[in-house]
């Protein structure tokens, strides 16, 4: 594998990680604008806590997410008091204040930027993807998931069978914060280094357009948005400048002919279904 | 069981509700009745926490519920239904009643992790009961708006009681249902009053009213104008002026 081809799949990875983290706050019925200021607190967290103390990559991701869903908890907690547009509107003026916050802030290079973490490999990043696959997948199958798609189909009406409707939204604002804390420690010691402008509002639009494209109602949906928008520029290549034209093209024509996504909950069961009758089939 | 003590709710310069009185018994079936706009849905609205009261109190078992939550107020023990169904739309009927067993079920964190225990079966189990008690166990699997208009009915019915509630608020249970629909209904009705459950329900149409319930309070224009049996609300001018209008002298 060329070593071109190498990071076009690894930063795959870390999209698919930021579609998972917008994915998790649609949960709630809410978009993000702010993701990406998610993942500079974890990028730039994460690789102070490598470069300048010497930590090994393990605990400083996890550390750099952990501050990220701090923050995601301090700011959800006034800002899921809005919804719809403005709270897209307030995810959205998070994300700038976090960018302009590390343009300026000296101890992590301000606007030159901070080199020097190392260590993520593209086994690492594909492992926290199956990591947080596999929790989403739980939490798709159990009471709680259930509690969210209440919460997600009718709040009021969640909130008259006993949800706390408050703690779900802050719940899941927390979850996404922390893949998205997550995506930014393996994207930091991936590329050896960051600056302010890897964390721009487009990131956070681009996890958007992931989950609206794969499928909005599983996760399944975020992983397939996360694939086909990595690998979709390097396709499209060729075109050069009309690339981009291509992309608003193909977005504008799936949201005519397939609002709700690509992959919907009723194709997963179909083939969860497909797959269990394999199963059976072949141990009888 | 439910005590309301001059209750008013005011919007604006609106008095949807002016100083509401009255009690509801422990096992008894309620009925409020009015013409529509009387203010009976806002009541409903109060008692469940969806809309804040201007003031007065309402007292459930003994707890305060102004100023409550609407979750804390479910967990209470009370459930109620909808004037205009609303159901879980993206779900199929029977995770319409599994998710309303949250509130007494293992349903946080650690519900990610236990799947298959003894206890979520018996769940599974008391779902299915629930279900062909309400005459929808053949349709579980089905989306759950695809069901006809009576069923999501009953749903909402069975949604609300997979609460366990003590005390159940149906809001125009038998709206749009022709008379055998509303025949069954009423049965089913109660059938949950003999399971021990308080029945509260708003009717507009006094017939349906009049045979199944054993106290019935009046509400015209935001004001109660008749509390009693069903036959003394039968002979009650008051009652017969606000719905019908006062005869010509």
């Amino acid at each position: 594998m060329s070593v071109y081809t190498q990071g076009v799949i690894a930063l795959m990875g870390v999209n698919i990680l930021m579609a998972l983290s917008v994915y998790a706050i649609v949960m709630a019925d809410q978009v993000s604008l702010g993701n990406a200021g998610f993942m500079a607190i974890g990028a730039y967290t994460s690789a102070y806590l490598s470069v300048k103390l010497g930590m090994p990559i393990f605990p400083a991701l996890l550390i750099g997410a952990l501050a990220a869903s701090f923050i995601g908890l301090l700011i959800g907690i006034p800002l899921l008091r809005l919804e719809g547009l403005y709270f897209v509107m307030g995810t959205f003026g998070f994300g700038e204040v976090v960018r302009t916050f590390f343009m300026i802030f000296e101890p992590t290079g301000g606007a030159y930027g901070f080199r020097g973490p190392v260590g993520a490999t593209m086994p690492m990043i594909y492992g926290w993807v199956l990591v947080l696959i596999i929790l989403f997948w739980l939490l798709s199958r159990s009471r709680l998931g259930r509690s969210l798609d209440a919460l997600r189909d009718d709040a009021e009406v969640a909130s008259s069978i006993g949800l706390n409707v408050t703690l779900l939204k802050l719940g899941v604002f927390w979850l996404g914060s922390f893949t998205a804390g997550i995506a930014g420690g393996l994207y930091a010691h991936y590329m050896f280094y960051i600056e302010s402008g890897n964390f721009h509002i487009l990131v956070s639009a681009m996890a958007i357009l992931c989950v609206i494209l794969g499928g909005m109602y599983t996760f399944w949906g975020a992983l397939l948005g996360g694939v086909i928008f990595s690998i979709l520029p390097e396709v499209l290549r060729f075109m050069g400048g009309w690339r981009l034209s291509v992309y608003g093209s193909v977005l504008v024509l799936m949201m005519i002919f397939r609002p709700s996504g690509i992959i919907s909950r009723h194709m997963v069961r179909n083939a969860g279904e497909w797959v269990g009758g394999i199963f059976r089939k072949a141990s009888s | 069981m439910l005590e309301i003590a001059h209750i008013s709710k005011h919007f604006g310069g609106l008095k949807a509700l002016e100083e509401i009185t009255f009690h509801v018994k422990e096992k008894q079936i309620y009925g409020l009745i009015g013409p529509n706009g009387a203010g009976k849905t806002t009541l409903f609205n109060l008692i469940t926490g969806f809309l804040p009261a201007t003031v007065g109190s309402i007292q459930f078992l003994g707890n305060e519920l102004t100023g409550l939550k609407a979750h804390k107020i479910a967990k209470l023990g009370i459930a109620r239904t909808f004037q205009n169904i609303r159901l879980f739309g993206t779900m199929t009927v029977k995770e319409n009643i599994l998710v309303a067993q949250n509130i007494r079920a293992r349903s946080g964190v650690t519900s990610l992790v236990q799947l298959f225990s003894a206890k979520e079966r018996g769940f599974e189990e008391e779902a299915d009961d629930l279900l062909r008690r309400m005459g929808l166990w053949e349709k579980r699997k089905e989306q759950s708006l695809s069901l006809a208009y009576g069923e999501q009915r009953r749903l909402e019915i069975a949604r609300a009681l997979a609460l366990e509630p003590r005390l159940l608020l149906l809001d125009e249970p038998a709206a749009g249902m022709n008379e055998a629909e509303t025949e069954d209904l009423l049965d089913r009705i109660s059938e949950i009053r003999n399971t021990g459950k308080t029945v509260f329900l708003i009717e507009h149409d006094m017939n349906v009213v009049m045979g199944i319930c054993d106290y019935i309070s009046v509400l015209n224009f935001g004001e109660l104008i008749a509390q009693g049996t069903p036959d003394e609300i039968q002979a009650s001018e008051a009652v017969i002026e606000a719905y019908l209008g006062r005869e010509e002298e």
